[in-house]
């Protein structure tokens, strides 16, 4: 059997691929990114008459690729989408409902959580997201799940006629194991679905949904006896639930367990939702206590605490286990009840950290500087701003930026804060979020004629997840702004460079003195995607 | 046999090829690899990290427990003290460059720095900059750190070169040559 070292998210690519993938799309984040990376390193190599050609896009958000994905599907074929956990609730619309049509080809839905908040806004746990669309999830535990459970995950969305989600997390995402390939599958033929099941009108959508119920209790019934869920017998004082990768803290420390209390406890590892509630109901019986290992939520904890006292359960709600933050063996090893492990402690110096910061001679420290010095002199204003490399002028010695909410946010704030009476006020914006969330805000601004300033940062890239070209080339931005509506003579492109600074300033202080809705763009290109074309 | 090792630094260092070179060695011995790196936004210019894990079985966690590992391999030696509660206090060994990178305003003072890494039970401190120049190239220093490390790894030598010849195979003999030297002066070098 062929092998190769993967990371989690190359696993995921290479095992659609090998399932027989025709389309797959994405919009970049961390920790996903490299799904899609990987899907279009592994399609170039395909040649042009090869039948195993697929499409691998980036999109221009995660509701555009979750629909593209959809229609691929609808179309017969296999269809993937990946992004980070947040892009699950810009893709929230299509996600819930897809739930509800008569899946065609396989739907792989990845999405991969950030414990920890690594480079992301919160810690939302997706597998309660696929509990509310009421459509089935796997939960890998290492890269070799990873790629078995994706290339699986194809035959059971069409077995079951529902999308699949597939959840991981940052460290499974990002690390390395050997993987066992598997054989290359052909692709579905074009073949359309019958029946009316793809159209969510209210009566259709009454009768699929009590057949969305009924299929998950089914699933529910089924999450017993699947593979990835397994029960294996041990010592009655103690009960051991994991899922996912939190598997792995606990094995890491199993050996020192067994030597510590002379026996393994029994154990419940869970892979697959919807829960297997026989699987852990015959845990909870058979136990005295019960400690529930998982990365993310306390989603089966929750559910196994219930509101009416039982037995101790020991986890995230009890202190046992942070709530927060990511989970590490050394977590695992604290709950489980041993010795802390130690290392070495630095002794007379102090650690100081390291924060993230913009690159040497990035071109958002030219517009910030530019910014800054354009408001001087105003005693009240605001700046809102959004996701992406430019987050980090919240930072010393910028300090340029007062909020960071959601992608697109900078914008839709601004607005809302202007027409409130808040002047001036200037949304601070990256060209990829511009695109991704910030367009549809702009025209609520153009329609109401608000007061506000829109700084579009345009360095042609999507800087922070490794500079992904952005969805359209800088020179489509300004017909765009101008189809939009917004006034030419309000829409200034300027230079991101310190050599240009004084006259970026006098332009930036023109619009805050203009009372309607303008747009400045800042060009120039992100030195990581400058050094990615080299490199290429 | 379980062999861990955290590598760390600062952005841009080269901690990946490191950690590739190793693990492509590992795999060479029939050893079992277990791999983890950082990306997003604390790779812009923080602190980078990954680790590396070795073994007869497959390691479990991705990430290496406090304590455990064998070595710290550490491209800047504040970066190298950061990640100390992870080095095992009974036979971990730092080996880290002498170089700081001060792009924070309240970096500490220096010497102090490199005289908390020299308390140390086992440790190495190498001018890794200075020695990759003498080789040919300043951006060998992280291979100036596999040849250090070479003396500790239980890797044989001919693996690590192997690897390092793959790696740099595509970018050319020049480049490869560069490196084997690299190599040779950290595998060399007195403290
Ligand atoms: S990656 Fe690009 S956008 Fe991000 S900080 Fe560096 S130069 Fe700036």
């Amino acid at each position: 059997m062929a092998q190769e070292t993967l990371m989690g998210d190359e696993a995921i690519a290479y095992a659609a691929v090998h399932a027989g993938l025709s389309g797959a799309f994405a919009y970049p984040g961390t920790p996903s990114t490299e799904i899609m990376e990987t899907l279009q390193e592994l399609a170039a190599k395909i040649p042009q008459d090869s039948p195993n050609r697929f499409v691998a896009q980036w999109c221009t958000n995660e509701k555009t690729a979750y629909e593209s994905a959809l229609g691929a599907s609808f179309a017969g074929r296999r269809a993937m989408v990946s992004m980070k956990h947040v892009g699950l609730n810009v893709a929230m619309d299509p996600f819930v409902n897809s739930g509800l049509v008569n899946i065609n080809g396989g739907l792989v839905v990845v999405v991969a959580d950030d414990p920890g908040m690594h480079s992301s806004q919160d810690e939302q746990d997706s597998r309660l997201l696929a509990d509310f669309a009421r459509i089935p999830c796997f939960e890998p535990a290492t890269q070799q799940e990873a790629y078995d459970m994706t290339y699986e995950a194809f035959d059971y969305s069409e077995k079951h006629h529902c999308p699949v989600l597939i959840r991981i997390t940052t460290r499974l995402a990002h690390s390395r194991s050997i993987v066992d390939i598997r054989d290359q599958k052909s692709q579905n033929l074009i073949k359309k679905p019958e029946g009316m099941d793809w159209i969510l009108m209210p009566a259709v959508a009454r009768r699929r949904w009590k057949e969305v119920i009924a299929r998950q209790s089914m699933l529910s019934e089924e999450s017993n006896a699947v593979k990835w869920n397994l029960l294996s017998k041990g010592s009655k004082a103690l009960g051991v639930i994991t899922t996912g990768l939190a598997l792995q803290y606990y094995k890491e420390n199993l050996a020192d367990y067994r030597a510590a209390k002379g026996s393994d406890p029994m154990h419940l590892h869970i892979g697959f939702f919807p829960m297997p509630t026989e699987l852990i109901r015959s845990l909870y019986e058979t136990c005295d206590e019960i400690l529930v290992i998982e990365d993310g939520y306390p989603y089966v904890e929750h559910l196994l605490r219930g509101i009416v006292p039982g037995k101790p359960v020991h986890g995230k709600e009890d202190g046992t286990i942070p709530y927060d933050g990511e989970l590490n063996a050394d977590i695992v090893r604290k709950a489980l009840g041993l010795l802390e492990n130690k290392g070495l402690m630095v002794k007379n110096i102090s650690l100081v950290g390291r924060p993230p910061q913009l690159c040497q001679g990035c071109p958002h420290a030219d517009s910030y500087t530019a910014l800054k010095e354009a408001l001087k002199g105003y005693m009240l204003y605001a700046v809102t701003s959004d996701i992406g490399c430019y987050t980090l002028g919240a930072l010393p010695p910028y300090s340029a930026i007062e909020t960071t909410v959601d992608m697109g946010a900078s914008v839709g704030m601004a607005r809302g804060a202007a027409e409130v009476g808040l002047e001036p006020v200037v949304a601070v914006i990256g060209d990829s979020t511009f695109y991704h969330s910030g367009l549809t805000n702009l025209l609520d601004a153009v329609s109401h004629k608000t007061n506000m300033k829109v700084l579009i940062l345009d360095n042609s890239t999507t800087g922070m997840t490794g500079a992904q070209p952005t969805i359209l080339p800088s020179s489509q931005l300004e017909p765009i702004l101008k189809g939009c509506g917004i006034d030419p003579a309000h829409i200034r492109i300027l230079r991101a460079h310190k050599m240009d600074n004084e006259k970026n300033v006098a332009v930036i202080k023109e619009e805050l003195a203009y009372r309607g809705p303008s747009v400045i763009v800042m060009v120039r290109e992100c030195l990581e995607a400058l050094k990615k074309a080299r490199k290429a | 046999m379980k062999y861990d090792i955290v590598l760390c630094g600062v952005g841009g260092q080269g901690g990946i090829s490191v950690s590739v070179v190793i693990a492509r060695a590992a795999m060479a011995e029939g050893l079992r690899v277990k791999q983890s790196e950082v990306h997003g936004m604390s790779q812009r210019g923080g602190e980078v990290l990954a680790h590396l894990r070795l073994g007869t079985e497959e390691p479990a966690s991705p990430i290496i427990p406090r304590g455990s590992a064998s070595l710290i391999l550490s491209f800047e030696p504040l970066e190298g003290l950061r990640y100390l509660p992870w080095l095992s206090a009974e036979q971990g060994t730092m080996i880290s460059a002498v170089t700081p990178i001060k792009n924070i305003p309240n970096y500490p003072d220096i010497d102090s720095v490199l005289a908390e890494i020299n308390a140390l039970p086992r440790k190495v401190l190498v001018d890794a900059d200075a020695l990759a120049r003498e080789a040919g190239n300043v951006r060998a220093a992280n291979i100036v750190l596999v040849g250090v490390a070479s003396r500790f790894l239980p890797l044989k030598e001919e693996n690590l070169k192997n690897a390092i010849r793959e790696l740099f195979a595509r970018k050319g003999e020049a480049l490869v040559d560069i490196n084997l030297k690299a190599f040779e002066y950290g595998r060399n070098y007195n403290s």
